[in-house]
This record gives C-alpha cells, sequence and structure tokens, in this order.
C-alpha cells in the first residue's frame, strides 16, 4: 500500500513565469487545483507516529488535515486545520516547511515529501474563495479584558485565541493597518494582502477589537493599560530595529533600510505610485546587502520596479545564506544575480548626494566562529567598485526600545529583548506575557505563533486562576 | 477618522491651522513632540508638529505649510471632515527647565512648533526672547500667541513691512552681544537652522533646533530620518527631533530632504491637474 502511494510523484505547483513575474506584483505560485490536492493528499501514508506534526512548532494534525483533502472533504480538512493555526493561508505561503514540517516526513527520507505547505495553502484558500468561513461560536464572556500589543503573527494568534476562550480582547498596533511584517515586510507576490486581510478580518468577525495608530509606550503605557480596566497583556513588538553596516556614505539618498523600502513598497505602496503618494527611489543598478528572507524580499521587490540589474552582496559563501532555498531559487529565477564572498566598504555619490556607487571588497572564508559557521575574512587589497544608484541594507534586526525603554518592570537581555519563561511567555513583570520577535530576535512566522499560543494557554490559566 | 473641528488660514492661505479632535494623543502630548497623519487610504504618512493641545477637550492643534501633494490636499479638508490616521505623540519633548535666560527664535510654520516650546520655558520661569521671522508680514504667524508666550516677542521681516527690517538672526545676535543668554531655540526652514547655529556658535550657547527629516514610521522602525550628529548617525524621530544646533551635519540633511523631489513634483502636477479639471 505504501509502495503504490509513493509512487504518485510529489505535485508541482503552477507559477508564474519567471519572465512575465519580475515586473509584477502578482502572486507567484498559483495554488493546487482541487484534483491536484487530493492526488497529492493520496501521497500521504498516514504514519501512526507522524514525524511531519512534530516538526510543526504549533503541533498541527497534519496526516490529519491531509487525509481529509485526499477524499475531498475540505470542509472537514480546514476544520481540522484551524483547530491548531489561525492564520492558514499565511503559513501556507511564508512557512519554512522543507526545514519544519516537510523536512521530518517519512517519504522525504527516500523520495520526495508531501507537498504540506501547498495543502494548507490550498484548503485555506479553498475556504475563503468558497465562501465557507465559519465562525466559532464564542463561550460566555469571561469578563476579562485582554490587551495585546502589536499586531504580528504573534498577537494575532493571542488575541484569536483568548477571544475563543470567551475574553475581551483589544489589539493596539502602531501602524494604521494591523498584520505587522506579514503586512509591511513580506511583499505582494508572496503574501497577497487580501489574504491577511480577510484572515485579520476572521478574528474581527470573532469579536477582536483593533486599536491603530495606537504606539504604545507614547500614547499609552503598559501601567496605564491596567490602569483602563485591563487585566492581562501580551506584548508582540517583533524586533523592528534596522541594523546599517556604519561605512562612510550610508546616509546617502538611495541607501534605504530594508524596513524603509518594503514598508513604502507594501505598507504604503510605493510601488503603485503616482496612484498612491508614496515616493520610492526606483533603482536602475541595484544592490541588497545580506542575504536572509529579507533580502530576497528587496531584491526582488527593486526588480518589479523596474531595475535593470539587481544584486544580492553576502560576505560568506552561498552555503551560509539564510533564506529559504525556495526563495533564493525564485530570485534567481527572475534575474537576481549572487555576488558572494563580497563586501560594501563605502558608498559614494554625487553633488545632490545622491548614490552612484559601491566599493565592495572581496572575502574568503576562514575558520569557524560562535555560529558554527565559517568567518567571512577580507582579502587585502582585493576592492572593486560597481555603479549603484540604489541599495538596501538588509543585514538584520534589532529590539526597538520605545516600549520597552518606557516600561521599566520588563527586564531585559543584554541585547534589550524581553526576558520572558519559554513554556508561558511571563514576562518579569505582573500581568504581562512577551513572544514573537521581541523575545527570540528575528525568527519566523509560526515560531511568533507558536509563542503565541503558549503565551495565550497561561494567560488563560492566570485570567481563570491567577498568576 | 480623526474629525476636523476647526479650520483656520493664516498666511496669505499658505498655512493652515487645523483644531483636531485626537483625545488620546491630546491626553499625553508634550511640546516638542509630533504626531504621524495620513490624509486618506491612498495618502503617505507626514509629520507634524502639534502646536497646541487641550487635554480637558481632548483636542490638537496642527499648523501646516502647503508646500507639496499632501498638505495641498489637506488644505481641501473642511471643518466635519477628518484624517483618516494620526499616531503620536511621537519624538522626545523637549527637555524643560529653567537655564535663565533663553532666547526662542522662529521662522515661518517653524513658529508654530516653537510656540508650545517658548511657552513652557517661561512657565519653567525663565526669562524668554521671543524672535519670529518671516519673509513678509502676511506670511508671519501667531505674532499674539508667541507675545503671550514669551516675556519680550519682537518680530522682523526680510522686507521690513512688519517689526525690524531684517533677519532675525541680526535681532538674536544682538541680544548675545547684550547679555548673557543660556540657550537658544531655533526652528525653522533648514537654512535658518543652520544660520542661527553659526551665529550663536561663537558665542558658545547651547542651541537646539527640531529636524524635519523626512520620515514614515516615526517610531525608530525604518531609519528613513536618519542624519548625522555630532558625527554619528541618529533617528530623528526618536532620538530627536530636536538636537544639539552645533553637532548637525545641515548638508546632510538639506539633500537627504531633497531626495524625492522629482517624485513630489510629479505628484503635485497629478493633483493640480485633477483639481482644475473638477
Ligand atoms: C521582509 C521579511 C520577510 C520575512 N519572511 C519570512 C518568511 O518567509 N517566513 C517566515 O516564517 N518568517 C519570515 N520573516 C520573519 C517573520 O515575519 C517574523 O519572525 C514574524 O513576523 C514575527 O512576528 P511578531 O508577531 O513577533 O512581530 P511582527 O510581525 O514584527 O509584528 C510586530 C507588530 O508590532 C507593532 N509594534 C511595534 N511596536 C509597537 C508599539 N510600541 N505599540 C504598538 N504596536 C507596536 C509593529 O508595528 C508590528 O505591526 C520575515 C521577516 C521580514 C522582515
Ligand atoms: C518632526 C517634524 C515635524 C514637522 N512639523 C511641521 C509643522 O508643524 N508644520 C509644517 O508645516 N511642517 C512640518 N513638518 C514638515 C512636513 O512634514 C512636510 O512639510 C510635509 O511632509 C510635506 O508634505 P507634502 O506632501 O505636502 O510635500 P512634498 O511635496 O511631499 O514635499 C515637500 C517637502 O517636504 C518634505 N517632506 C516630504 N515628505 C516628508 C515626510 N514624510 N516627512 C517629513 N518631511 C517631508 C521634504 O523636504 C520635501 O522636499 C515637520 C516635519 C517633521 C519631520
Ligand atoms: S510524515 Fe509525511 S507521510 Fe507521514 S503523516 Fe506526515 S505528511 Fe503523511
Ligand atoms: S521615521 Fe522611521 S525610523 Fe524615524
Amino acid at each position: 500500500m505504501a509502495e503504490e502511494k509513493a509512487k504518485v510523484p510529489r505535485q508541482k505547483m503552477p507559477e508564474q513565469d519567471p519572465a512575465v513575474r519580475r515586473r509584477n506584483f502578482k502572486e507567484v505560485p498559483l495554488g493546487y487545483s482541487p484534483e491536484t490536492a487530493k492526488l497529492e493528499a493520496s501521497r500521504c501514508i498516514q504514519c501512526k507516529t507522524p514525524g511531519c506534526s512534530k516538526g510543526c512548532p504549533v503541533g498541527i494534525d497534519i496526516p490529519g488535515f491531509v487525509k481529509e483533502i485526499a477524499v475531498g472533504n475540505f470542509e472537514a480538512g480546514i476544520a481540522k486545520l484551524k483547530e491548531q493555526n489561525a492564520l492558514p493561508a499565511v503559513c501556507g505561503r511564508v512557512c519554512p516547511q522543507e526545514s519544519q514540517c516537510e523536512g521530518n516526513c517519512i517519504l522525504g527520507k527516500k523520495g520526495e515529501p508531501v507537498a504540506i505547505g501547498r495543502l494548507e495553502r490550498f484548503i485555506a484558500d479553498w475556504e475563503r474563495t468558497e465562501g465557507k468561513m465559519k465562525l466559532a461560536t464564542l463561550p460566555a464572556p469571561s469578563g476579562k479584558k485582554v490587551a495585546v500589543v502589536g499586531s504580528g503573527p504573534s498577537g494575532l494568534t493571542v488575541a484569536g485565541d483568548l477571544c475563543l476562550k470567551g475574553h475581551d480582547v483589544t489589539v493596539f498596533e502602531a501602524f494604521h493597518k494591523p498584520g505587522g511584517v506579514l503586512l509591511y515586510g513580506i511583499p505582494e507576490f508572496r503574501l497577497p494582502k487580501d489574504i491577511l486581510f480577510s484572515e485579520i478580518n476572521g478574528l474581527e468577525r470573532l469579536g477582536v477589537k483593533f486599536e491603530v495608530n495606537a504606539v504604545v509606550g507614547k500614547v499609552v503605557s503598559l501601567e496605564e493599560l491596567f490602569e483602563e480596566g485591563f487585566d492581562a497583556i501580551y506584548v508582540a513588538v517583533g524586533a523592528g530595529l534596522p541594523y546599517f553596516l556604519g561605512v562612510p556614505g550610508e546616509n546617502l539618498i538611495g541607501v534605504y533600510s530594508a524596513n524603509e523600502y518594503l514598508t513604502r513598497s507594501n505598507l504604503m505602496k510605493a510601488y503603485l505610485f503616482p496612484e498612491y503618494d508614496t515616493p520610492l527611489v526606483r533603482g536602475k543598478n541595484v544592490i541588497v546587502v545580506g542575504a536572509g528572507n529579507v533580502a530576497m524580499d528587496s531584491a526582488r521587490t527593486a526588480m518589479r520596479m523596474g531595475a535593470d540589474t539587481v544584486k544580492i552582496v553576502y560576505r560568506r559563501s552561498r552555503e551560509e545564506m539564510p533564506a529559504r532555498a525556495e526563495e533564493i531559487h525564485h530570485a534567481e529565477e527572475e534575474g537576481i544575480e549572487l555576488f558572494l564572498l563580497t563586501n560594501p566598504v563605502r558608498f559614494l555619490g554625487d553633488a545632490d548626494g545622491r548614490l552612484t556607487t559601491v566599493e565592495c571588497q572581496k572575502m574568503e572564508l576562514g575558520e569557524a566562529d560562535a555560529s558554527g559557521r565559517r568567518r567571512p575574512v577580507p582579502i587585502e587589497g582585493a576592492f572593486f567598485t560597481m555603479p549603484t544608484d540604489l541599495a538596501v541594507i538588509s543585514v538584520g534586526a534589532g529590539a526597538n526600545p520605545l516600549l520597552t525603554g518606557s516600561t521599566p518592570a520588563l527586564s531585559l537581555n543584554k541585547r534589550g529583548y524581553i526576558v520572558a519563561q519559554p513554556e508561558t511567555g511571563k514576562t518579569t513583570m505582573k500581568g504581562v506575557w512577551a513572544g514573537g520577535d521581541i523575545v527570540t530576535g528575528m525568527a519566523t512566522v509560526i515560531q511568533a505563533m507558536g509563542a503565541g499560543k503558549q503565551a495565550a494557554a497561561s494567560m488563560h490559566d492566570y485570567l481563570t486562576i491567577g498568576w | 477618522m480623526y474629525k476636523i473641528l476647526s479650520k483656520r488660514e493664516l498666511a496669505q492661505g499658505t498655512v493652515v491651522e487645523n483644531v483636531i479632535s485626537a483625545p488620546r494623543i491630546a491626553k499625553k502630548a508634550k511640546p516638542g513632540q509630533f504626531v504621524i497623519l495620513r490624509v486618506n487610504e491612498t495618502g503617505e504618512r507626514i509629520p507634524l508638529t502639534m502646536a497646541d493641545t487641550d487635554p480637558e477637550k481632548g483636542t490638537i492643534t496642527l499648523i501646516y505649510q502647503v508646500v507639496g501633494k499632501t498638505t495641498a490636499l489637506m488644505k481641501t479638508l473642511n471643518v466635519g471632515d477628518g484624517y483618516q490616521d494620526i499616531a503620536g505623540p511621537l519624538g522626545k519633548p523637549t527637555h524643560i527647565e529653567k537655564v535663565g535666560t533663553v532666547v526662542c527664535i522662529g521662522g515661518g510654520t517653524g513658529i508654530a512648533v516653537l510656540h508650545p516650546i517658548t511657552r513652557a520655558l517661561k512657565q519653567a520661569g525663565n526669562k524668554v526672547y521671543g524672535i519670529c521671522g518671516a519673509r513678509t508680514k502676511d506670511l508671519l504667524i501667531m505674532e499674539d500667541a508667541m507675545a503671550a508666550a514669551s516675556t519680550e516677542c519682537t518680530l522682523c521681516t526680510d522686507d521690513g513691512s512688519c517689526g525690524y527690517h531684517g533677519f532675525g538672526t541680526d535681532l538674536l545676535k544682538q541680544i548675545l552681544d547684550r547679555e548673557k543668554v543660556d540657550l537658544v531655540v531655533g526652528i525653522g526652514p533648514v537654512p535658518m537652522m543652520k544660520f542661527v547655529c553659526s551665529v550663536t556658535l561663537p558665542y558658545n550657547v547651547r542651541t537646539l533646533v527640531s529636524l524635519n527629516a523626512i520620515m514614515v514610521d516615526g517610531t525608530g522602525m525604518c531609519g528613513c530620518c536618519r542624519a548625522t550628529v555630532g558625527g554619528k548617525t541618529a533617528f530623528a524621530c526618536v532620538d530627536g527631533p530636536e538636537f544639539d544646533g552645533h553637532q548637525v551635519d545641515f548638508d546632510e540633511l538639506t539633500k537627504r530632504l531633497r531626495g524625492y523631489a522629482d517624485m513630489e513634483r510629479q505628484s503635485m502636477e497629478l493633483f493640480e491637474h485633477k483639481c482644475s479639471c473638477k
């Protein structure tokens, strides 16, 4: 039986042609048809102790939902999936499945794993487009009020879970729209905003309240939220402090942090300028410094903004590139070049202060460093310059001190992240939990959601039993 | 929706004052802080300083100069209309303490930003000289408010149509020559602030300026508002907007402010075209 199933090959995902998509913001993968989804789902051998679920940070019953798809029972499939994951259409698109569920799928040992991510995406999209989105029935109100600070995946998860437990939840968001990095960071061609909004809208219909334009720590402090009658607070403000290289010329016009570049493009829709008012430099020769998912998103955005050349400049080698393999592959297909073992040392501009040139130094790999990766070492005298009119610095982000700096009761670690108990998310301040990137540093969507799930359980205990 | 409760055109209709309902912000705002607003769904996020607040009524006052598409669009809004989004208060409040003698010198719409700071400095027990300058009489704003906020206030115009004939910095220099000044606060267009700093430098007087860098989020998240201060990069939105003027690289700021000049022009032309078609 198992062998029989394994003969069906992993079903390909139809995608927009690279030559076309590199100039548009429409989604790249096009999704499975119901037939393809059923066929792919039928490959799953329904392991007794499934590795896939163990590899999932929120422990989705993967064989459970896949089985329903295989028999065409989509409604039951989505219900099963949603028991553990409130944002399946998002996760099906952006989770690093290759290192999580699919990385642990038994079929991957000999051949190719079940395409769990694509199935997750399929079933979530099916529910949305078929208009079958069902609202859960809520228990009687508990009379307890919860404030969630930050509306990224972590905050949204807590909001959904606690609302389902009957608590009165308000999410405070600094920007004018909820979504966190899902909204302002990840581009439309990877995660269409309509899909995100529809998942957020689901939470709203459930009863979660959103207060946007609310910069907590500035307009209201955590102490004041308690005074206003909130019984518990979850802090999920993300890791939103851009790192720069600290090299000369970094303040020239045309040098952006990835945060700024992507926020202008995604949240403010600068790619639709002048229909939308926010401007963005359209570079002809672009470099993106760094090699994570954020760098890939920036590079692919620049290509879609009409660049002639886009180069990923990274000081290590291909092996150390932190981005998902699929994203690197997509980027290369779209004509983005990799400039590896290369480090920018200086930006040069014209009399108006506009970037014109970048000077780089060639690197080689030396001994392994603390992270276990071989350390890049500059090659003496190996400098060269490239004409560049747009540079996006995408070398990571740290903890933004805006909220934590105004909340002395929260203990922080050396790097400014909030100290929280790993199992519960409890902080050193009574009634306050924290999770997501502001605790772990830049991680993944599903890890931020996993932290939210744990914290929501602990917060529910507190609200019903005590601290 | 943040409702506009009153609208007044100052200075030949190029400067507009709005009183807006924003209770949470009004309760918290301090002199020197600003908000970031978005007019509508397709609008950009722009920073504006609060010229005044009324915590009881739950209102904030914004005074803006019409310079491009967004501010021109704002001018079309009337009482009863509203802004889609206003976030704040942002930035560090001005550090207010009794230092002795202070000169508060403002140019153009900078006077609106300067006004609450001037008032607070006087309330803190300082002797405050106010200097308000503009190109010509009709462009001067808030003369009465500044007169009330300072111990002594002088007006000046480039063309002599009102008050002293000449630059505010001339008056500043006169005061510096005459008596010991402990602090100068200069707020206005970048060239004016740069000029104020070059005047005070030889007197070794601490000089505060307010940097109007281009911003997006206003919370330290994007790095758009970076400026070089004392040789180091600072984020105007969270480290400022006020800085020690003697440390600021004004030339870099000037260039960065022109970064989108072409697109801003394109936006404005499109807007004017649409308006004239109506
Ligand atoms: C460009 C980019 C691409 C990525 N791609 C992937 C990917 O493909 N797969 C993946 O798994 N992960 C990816 N990540 C990482 C992932 O997005 C993050 O790990 C995740 O979003 C963290 O979630 P969070 O809820 O902790 O915070 P965030 O998503 O950062 O949300 C925090 C929210 O809090 C708000 N906030 C901050 N301060 C305040 C305040 N004081 N008051 C009120 N609100 C505040 C912010 O505006 C924001 O909306 C990517 C990240 C980026 C930047
Ligand atoms: C902290 C701070 C407080 C400010 N307070 C006031 C105030 O009280 N009254 C007032 O009239 N102006 C104030 N400004 C300036 C105001 O933000 C700009 O005039 C406004 O953004 C212009 O937008 P626009 O679309 O009409 O013009 P545009 O055509 O877009 O630009 C005209 C000029 O305005 C500047 N500018 C453009 N976009 C931005 C932006 N997002 N952020 C900052 N500057 C920008 C640039 O120098 C540009 O050349 C302040 C700026 C800052 C940073
Ligand atoms: S490990 Fe693979 S085959 Fe086994 S249950 Fe999970 S998805 Fe199915
Ligand atoms: S405006 Fe984004 S960091 Fe200051």
